[in-house]
C-alpha cells in the first residue's frame, strides 16, 4: 500500500514539473520577440527563403553543381531575385550579407519559428492567408494565363465561357486553382497537380487541355517547357475584386514587416519595380485579353 | 477430438486448480484496487501528456492551425466528396488486386521443371514491383504511359492510378497469399492428391479455401494500406481527398484539412477491421481438423 | 494376375536409402499385414504404391499394367485408395462435402449420385447421422471412419491403410478396426501397415515382416507370429509381446 501511494505522489509531482517547465518556456519566448526594430533571424544577415527548383523568369543563371535546380536565387537575375535584392538593399543589407535557404512552398506557413526572414515564392496574398503568415505589399500584380497545345480544339476558343466543356488544369497551391473554380467554371473536374513538373506533363501528354498559370510563368511555359504550346490568353483581374497579387511572407507579426513595405513602396516610387518589371517580365503583356 | 478430450479435461483440471491457488493469494479486494490504481495512474499519465502540450509555448498556433473547428466544418464537405474518388479506386483496385494476386502466387507454386520459367516470372516481378517506391510507379505509369502518343492507351491518371497501385500491391498479397498455401500442411495435399484430384483440382477445393481464410488479417493490412496508398495518385492531379485537402490547406494556410482527410480514411478502416475480426472468428472452427499437424 | 505386383522396389530420400529392393505380389481379395519397426519404410512403401512418392528403381504393376512412371497420375490414384495415420479430413467441409468431393470432380459423378453413394457408405459404417457435420465436431475415430469412407466412395481396386489407428485412443480404435475387417469380409485387396499385431493375425491373409527396407520374411499369420524363422523377427515380436501388444 505504501508503495502505491509513493507512486502516485512522484506521478502528481512528474505533472506540476512539466506544467513549470512549459509556463517558463513561455514566458523565455515572450522575451525574445521585443529585441530589434528591423530584426532578422540570424544578426547582420538576411535570409531569404525561396522554393527549389527556382523556376524563370523568377530567377535566372544557374550555378553548375549548385544545390539549385534550374536556377540560383543568388545570381541576382530573374525578378523576383532582383526584387529581393533591391529589398536588401533598401534595409541595408549588402549582395554579401543575404543568404538564401530552401523553403518548399508548405513550409511558408507551417506553424513554429520560421528558418527564414522573408519568403519570396510567387505567393498569392488571400485574406485567409494573412490571418496566418503576414504579408508585404504588392511587388507584382499577377494576371492569370491560359496556355494550350497549338492544332488542338481548345486552341480557337476566344472567350471564357468557351474554355467551360474542356479538361483544365492548375497546379496544387497556386490561385489559379481558385481562379478555375470561381471564373472559368469548368464542366470536368479540373487537374491539380502537386508539382510544377508535372502540370507541364500533363498539358505536354495532352492528359489536360489548357494550363492555367499567371502570365509570366505562362511565357516560361510556353518558351522552355512544352513544344508547340502557346498563351491563348491572359485573364483581367475583375473591377471590385482585390488584384491578385504576389507579396513576400513573413512570420505573422515580425515587426520586419513594416521595414519591407517601407522598402517596396520606396521602390515603387522610384519606378525600379517598373524597370526590373522591363527586364524580366518583358513579354508578359503581349497576350490577348479573354473575357 | 480423440485423445484431445482427455488432455482438455486434464488442463481443464490444472487450471482450476491453479487459479483456486492464485485467488487464494489474494483477496478480492486487493485485485480490485489493482485495477484502480492501474487506471489512475493511466489517466494520470495522459493528462500529463495533454497539459505539456497544451502548456507548450506554440500550443496555441497549432491549435488554430492543425484543429480549427470552423476551417473543419468549412472543408470536411468538399474533402468529403473528394473521398469518394478514393473509394471508387481502391474498391476496383482491391478487387483486381485479389484475383490477380491469386494468380500469380498459383504460378508460383506450379511444380516441375516445365513450368520453371513461369515460377521466375512470378518471382521477379514480386521482386521488381515490392522494390519500386509506390510513387515512382505512379509518376512512371501516370505520365509515361499517355506520353507514348498512342491513341488507344487512356490518357486518364485515375486509370493509370489504379492500373499502378493493383501491379504493385498485388506483388504483396501474392506472398501473403503463398505463405498461406505454405502454411497448409502437405498432408492435405497428399490426401487430396490420393484421392485422384488433379494439382489444379487440389488448389481450387482443398488447399486455397484453406489457405485465404488463414490470411485474412495481413490482407486487411494490404486493403488498408492499399487504401492510404489511394492518395498518392492526387500527385498527378486527380482530386482525391488528400489533395483536395492540400488544397483547401493551400489557400488558407491552415492544415485543418488534413483532419478532414484523416477522419474519413480511419472511418473506413474502423468497421473494416470489425468485419475481419467477424470473418476470422466465423471461421475458426474450420480452421483446424483432427489428427493433422 | 495379381492385383498388385512389386518389382525390385528402390527409393532414397537424399543419401538415406528407405527401400532396398522390395518384392510384393498381392492376389486379388488378398489382405497383407506389413509390420516392422519404425523407420524399416512400411509408409514409405505405401506412398511409392499410389505414386505420392516417386521411384529410384524397380516397377510397379496395378493388376496388369505397369503404373511406374504412368503418365497420367491421377488416373492411377484413382483406383487405389489410400487412409493416412492422420485422418487428413478436409476441416473446410463437412463429411457428405468431404466424401462426395471426388467422385464429383474425378469422377464426373453428379451431385444427387455422388450423394447416393456418400449415403450408402456412410449407413453401411453408422455415420449417416454425422453427414453434415464438420470434422472438428468427430472424434478421432468418427474422423478416422470417414476418411475410410472417402477412399471407398472412389471404388478403388486396392486399399492401402499407412497405420491408421496409431494416433487414435484406445477405446476408439475397436471402431475403425471393425471397418476394415468389414472390408476384408467383403473381399477387398488390402495392405496394411500396422501396429495391431492381434488385429493382423486375424485379418490377414498374409504378414510381411520389413526391416531396414526389405520385406525379411513373409508368410502365414501363424508362421510369423508363432514360428518366425529369423532372428530379427524375433527379436522385433518379442520386443511386442514385452510391450504387451499381443
Amino acid at each position: 500500500m505504501r508503495k502505491r501511494i509513493l507512486l502516485l505522489a512522484s506521478l502528481v509531482a512528474a505533472l506540476a514539473a512539466i506544467g513549470a517547465f512549459a509556463s517558463a518556456q513561455h514566458a523565455a519566448a515572450r522575451v525574445v520577440a521585443s529585441v530589434a526594430s528591423c530584426p532578422t533571424v540570424k544578426a547582420g544577415q538576411l535570409t531569404i527563403g525561396t522554393d527549389n527548383p527556382a523556376y524563370p523568369p523568377w530567377y535566372a543563371g544557374g550555378t553548375h553543381g549548385s544545390k539549385w535546380k534550374i536556377n540560383d536565387p543568388s545570381t541576382g537575375k530573374g525578378y523576383e531575385s532582383a526584387v529581393a535584392y533591391a529589398i536588401a538593399a533598401k534595409l541595408g543589407y549588402a549582395r554579401t550579407k543575404v543568404s538564401w535557404t530552401y523553403v518548399p512552398f508548405n513550409k511558408a506557413f507551417a506553424p513554429g519559428s520560421k528558418s527564414f526572414d522573408f519568403d519570396i515564392n510567387q505567393i498569392s496574398y488571400t485574406p485567409a492567408r494573412a490571418k496566418v503568415v503576414t504579408f508585404s505589399k504588392s511587388y507584382y500584380d499577377v494576371n492569370q494565363a491560359i496556355v494550350v497545345n497549338k492544332g488542338t480544339k481548345i486552341a480557337s476558343v476566344r472567350s471564357i465561357a468557351g474554355l467551360r466543356s474542356y479538361k483544365l488544369g492548375a497546379q496544387l497551391g497556386t490561385t489559379s486553382y481558385q481562379f478555375i473554380k470561381s471564373r472559368i467554371k469548368p464542366s470536368q473536374t479540373p487537374s491539380v497537380p502537386s508539382s510544377n513538373a508535372a502540370a507541364v506533363l500533363l498539358l505536354k501528354n495532352k492528359q489536360i487541355d489548357g494550363l492555367v498559370v499567371d502570365l509570366p510563368t505562362a511565357f516560361y511555359v510556353t518558351a522552355a517547357q512544352v513544344p508547340n504550346s502557346k498563351i491563348l490568353g491572359q485573364f483581367e483581374n475583375t473591377a471590385g475584386q482585390t488584384t491578385d497579387h504576389f507579396g513576400v511572407v513573413l512570420q505573422k507579426g515580425n515587426p520586419l514587416a513594416a521595414c519591407v513595405n517601407k522598402a517596396i513602396t520606396t521602390l515603387r516610387a522610384n519606378g525600379t519595380l517598373k524597370k526590373l518589371q522591363q527586364t524580366w517580365l518583358a513579354k508578359a503583356t503581349g497576350a490577348p485579353i479573354l473575357k | 477430438m480423440a485423445g484431445e478430450s482427455d488432455r482438455r479435461a486434464d488442463l481443464e483440471v490444472d487450471r482450476a486448480r491453479g487459479s483456486r491457488l492464485v485467488s487464494s493469494l489474494r483477496s478480492g479486494g486487493d485485485s480490485r484496487r489493482s485495477v484502480a490504481i492501474a487506471l489512475l495512474s493511466t489517466v494520470v499519465f495522459f493528462v500529463a501528456v495533454g497539459v505539456a502540450i497544451t502548456h507548450a509555448p506554440g500550443w496555441p498556433e497549432v491549435r488554430s492551425q492543425f484543429f480549427d473547428w470552423g476551417e473543419f466544418k468549412a472543408t470536411f464537405p468538399e474533402v468529403a466528396r473528394a473521398f469518394l474518388l478514393n473509394v471508387k479506386i481502391f474498391s476496383i483496385a482491391e478487387v483486381l488486386i485479389l484475383a490477380f494476386a491469386l494468380f500469380l502466387a498459383v504460378l508460383r507454386s506450379l511444380p516441375g521443371p516445365v513450368f520453371f520459367p513461369l515460377r521466375m516470372l512470378a518471382i521477379v516481378y514480386a521482386d521488381l514491383f515490392r522494390g519500386i517506391p509506390t510513387i515512382l510507379v505512379i509518376a512512371m505509369l501516370g505520365f509515361g504511359a499517355p506520353a507514348l502518343g498512342l491513341s488507344y492507351i487512356p490518357k486518364s491518371v485515375t486509370f493509370w492510378g489504379i492500373v499502378s497501385l493493383v501491379l504493385i500491391y498485388s506483388a504483396y498479397v501474392s506472398e501473403v497469399y503463398r505463405a498461406g498455401i505454405e502454411s497448409i500442411h502437405p498432408s492435405q495435399e497428399a490426401a487430396a492428391r490420393s484421392l485422384g484430384l488433379s494439382h489444379g483440382q487440389t488448389l481450387r477445393r482443398v488447399i486455397l479455401p484453406q489457405a485465404v481464410r488463414r490470411v485474412i488479417p495481413p490482407l486487411l493490412n494490404d486493403f488498408i494500406g492499399l487504401q492510404k496508398d489511394t492518395a498518392l495518385v492526387g500527385t498527378l492531379g486527380a482530386i482525391e481527398a488528400f489533395q483536395q485537402s492540400q488544397i483547401d490547406t493551400n489557400a488558407t494556410f491552415n492544415f485543418t484539412a488534413y483532419l478532414s482527410a484523416a477522419v474519413l480514411f480511419v472511418a473506413i478502416t474502423i468497421p473494416l477491421a470489425r468485419f475481419t475480426d467477424w470473418l476470422i472468428l466465423r471461421d475458426r472452427r474450420r480452421r483446424v481438423a483432427g489428427g493433422t499437424a | 494376375m495379381s492385383a498388385l505386383t512389386v518389382e525390385r522396389l528402390t527409393k532414397s530420400f537424399g543419401k538415406h536409402v528407405v527401400l532396398r529392393g522390395v518384392d510384393l505380389e498381392v492376389a486379388e481379395h488378398e489382405v497383407i499385414a506389413l509390420i516392422g519397426a519404425s523407420g524399416s519404410g512400411k509408409s514409405t512403401l505405401l506412398r511409392c504404391i499410389n505414386l505420392l512418392e516417386a521411384i529410384d528403381d524397380g516397377r510397379i504393376f496395378l493388376g496388369d499394367r505397369e503404373i511406374t512412371g504412368a503418365r497420367d497420375v491421377n488416373a492411377v490414384r484413382r483406383r487405389i485408395g489410400i487412409v493416412f495415420q492422420s485422418f487428413n479430413l478436409f476441416p473446410h467441409m463437412n463429411v457428405m462435402r468431404n466424401v462426395t468431393l471426388a467422385p464429383r470432380d474425378v469422377l464426373g459423378l453428379s451431385k444427387p449420385e455422388a450423394e447416393t453413394r456418400a449415403v450408402d457408405l456412410l449407413e453401411r459404417f453408422g455415420l449417416a447421422d454425422k453427414r453434415l457435420e464438420f470434422p472438428d465436431r468427430l472424434s478421432g475415430g468418427q474422423q478416422q471412419r470417414v476418411a475410410i469412407v472417402r477412399a471407398l466412395a472412389m471404388r478403388p481396386e486396392l486399399m492401402l491403410f499407412d497405420e491408421v489407428t496409431s494416433a487414435l485412443d484406445p477405446e476408439l480404435v475397436a471402431e475403425v478396426l471393425q471397418v476394415i475387417g468389414e472390408l476384408a469380409e467383403g473381399g477387398m485387396t488390402m495392405v496394411l501397415a500396422t501396429h495391431e499385431m492381434s488385429f493382423a493375425r486375424d485379418i490377414a491373409n498374409r504378414v510381411c515382416f520389413l526391416d531396414e527396407g526389405r520385406i525379411l520374411e513373409v508368410g502365414t499369420p501363424e508362421e510369423i507370429f508363432t514360428r518366425p524363422r529369423e532372428a530379427r523377427t524375433q527379436q522385433f515380436l518379442e520386443r511386442i509381446i514385452k510391450a504387451r501388444r499381443l
